[in-house]
């Protein structure tokens, strides 16, 4: 089983990315789990997305306390939480960032990458430099480092369950794949 | 057709699948998207029911209520406070021998104002006359919607289809949706025996002197009592349409066990992956998940827990005074068997506070510790 957290802001689509990435997993015959932090949304505060992932029907509904990795969609939480919190040794840290994964200070046991995905989601017309939507964009860069599903899955998982801007979304996504 | 779907969706699917006829709902936190999707597949024609909009969830009941006399399909949903709200109406649904089929989100009662789950608002309606299922799946939750109308239509008694808030209504799981011809071909459409028709006048549910009413509750007693046997016969046949039974209790590896959790709900799956640990670690461990709670499966509590040592039930409720709510069930179910296990009664989860594998493992510890249990109540996780 692999778990993973998601760390995002309120309205930049955190949550829609677990379930972008849940539908692609499924698409290959994954069982998937995907739940948000729960409680109360609210915009621009520090919000949460989980997702499970096994070969085998996933019966665990508790909380996940010790993910093997997280993705943080929001670079500016690195400052803000504890995004390791928790974070199993040798997991690997996303980084929606347009820095080098070596200008992060994590400890070693962790694995850092990083995606410029607002840029990617801007120039691909998906919301603004103030407030892009790069859900789709981390979800194409997470599928290939995680090596979690093949890029068809989940351009298809996107056709199916993003109904704005499809197009630009499925080119941001195909683009974060590339260049992760 | 595998989808990705929420719990509250999976309640949808459900009540599109049995093609509800009436559905009558009032949005609250965290049941809205239950009725959003349906609202939705009313106004786009997927389902061809009629959506009434009421200002109340005693005006959801009640408008479900005279729909079901007059011979359509009803469904609602709710949670909480709302559940509480409609409770005068879930007498008359019972008492009036109404098969209305309805979601409830379990979400703890305020105050303090709660969103998050435990299960307290559905239980508190155990004495309503309605028969109550339990589900841990999102999967679980589309079957036994389309199983529920099945026994309620069956015996003109309603059903409440639950779930935990967020831990899975907000939770996104894959599931199978039935295929419609196949549902339709298991699931009857609704034929009440008498229903409201401007063509042949009836009244419900009118004056009833003491020399009849006495009767009316015997007989409801008596249908209830034939839930369990209809529950088997059911799910068993809904086992050869869709390859999923649907039963009164999950016995995972209760069968030999030194340990028994017994549990509801999400904390129900969860107790089975602590059981598959516990036995690589050498303890005998099985888990009895309750899914009918009204009536209460005696039968099958007391064969599957009498030949048990130890059992440690988890309730995600509080009767205040007395126990948690399961935890009395059981003790009532294995009243009249000669050999008794020591039961345990633990109150965990309350106002949504998770239920974790750590919980279960200080359960099992405190099980296997003590000959008898110590306290009235086990309380796990309480700041005290």
């Amino acid at each position: 089983m692999i778990e993973i957290r998601f760390h995002g802001r309120g309205g930049q689509g955190t949550v829609v990315a677990s379930k972008i990435l849940a539908d692609a997993l499924a698409k290959e015959g994954n069982f998937v789990q995907a739940y948000p932090e729960f409680g109360v949304e609210r915009r621009g505060a520090p919000v949460f997305a989980f997702i499970r992932i096994d070969h085998q029907p996933i019966y665990d509904k508790s909380r996940i306390y010790n993910p093997d990795h997280v993705v943080v969609v929001d670079p500016t939480l690195v400052e803000a939480i504890d995004i390791t919190d928790g974070l199993k040794d040798g997991g690997y840290i996303i980084i929606n960032s347009p820095k080098k994964p070596e200008e992060f200070k994590f400890p070693d046991k962790f694995k850092v990458f990083t995606v410029d995905a607002t840029d990617i989601a801007v120039r691909h017309k998906l919301g603004t430099l103030a407030s892009p939507i790069v859900n789709t964009a981390i979800v194409g860069a997470v599928v290939k480092i995680l090596k979690l599903a093949k890029l068809e899955s989940l351009v298809e998982a996107i056709k199916e369950g993003v109904p704005l801007k499809p197009e630009e979304n499925r080119q941001a996504a195909i683009e974060a794949y590339e260049k992760a | 057709m595998k989808k990705v779907i929420m719990g509250n969706h999976a309640l949808s699917y459900g009540a599109m699948l049995a093609r509800a006829q009436v559905i009558a709902a009032y949005p609250i936190t965290p049941q809205t998207q239950v009725v959003e999707l349906l609202s939705e597949m009313c106004a786009d024609g997927t389902l061809n029911a009629k959506f009434i909009k009421v200002e109340s969830e005693h005006s959801a009941m009640a408008a479900c209520l005279g729909a079901s006399m007059a011979g359509a399909r009803t469904f609602t949903a709710t949670s909480a406070q709302g559940l509480a709200l409609m409770h005068e109406m879930l007498h008359w649904a019972s008492g009036g021998r109404m098969p209305v089929v309805m979601g409830d989100i379990n979400r703890a009662m305020a105050p303090g104002w709660s969103i998050w789950t435990d299960q307290n608002d559905s239980l508190s309606q155990r004495d309503t006359g309605w028969i109550q299922f339990y589900c841990s799946s999102n999967q679980e939750v589309v079957d036994t919607v389309i199983q529920a109308y099945k026994i309620s239509e069956k015996l003109m008694i309603p059903s409440m289809v639950i779930l935990d808030a967020f831990a899975l209504s907000h939770t996104y799981e894959v599931v199978e949706i039935p295929e419609q011809a196949k549902v339709d071909a298991y699931l009857p459409p609704f034929n009440p025996p008498y229903r409201l028709s401007s063509d042949d006048p009836h009244a419900f549910g009118g004056l009833t002197a003491p020399e009849h009413y006495m009767e009316l509750r015997y007989k409801l007693q008596k249908d209830m009592e034939k839930v369990p046997a209809l529950v088997e016969e059911t799910g068993r046949e809904y086992e050869k349409t869709f390859g999923r039974y649907l039963g009164q209790v999950e016995n995972y590896l209760c069968d030999g066990a030194e340990l028994v959790f017994v549990t509801s709900g999400t904390a129900g799956y969860t107790a089975r992956v602590v059981v598959d640990e516990l036995r690589k670690q050498g303890i005998k461990a099985g888990n009895l998940r309750i899914k009918l709670f009204r009536p209460f499966p005696f039968e099958q509590v007391r064969t599957i827990l009498s030949k048990v040592p130890k059992v440690a039930v988890l309730d995600r409720n509080i009767s205040y005074g007395h126990h948690g709510v399961f935890y009395q069930e059981v003790k009532s179910a294995i009243y009249r068997q000669p050999v008794q296990p020591a039961i345990f009664g633990f109150i965990a989860g309350l106002g949504g506070r998770d239920i974790a594998r750590e919980d279960f493992k200080e359960i099992t510890d405190y099980t296997l510790k003590n000959n008898r249990p110590q306290e009235e109540i086990i309380w796990i996780g309480v700041k005290k």
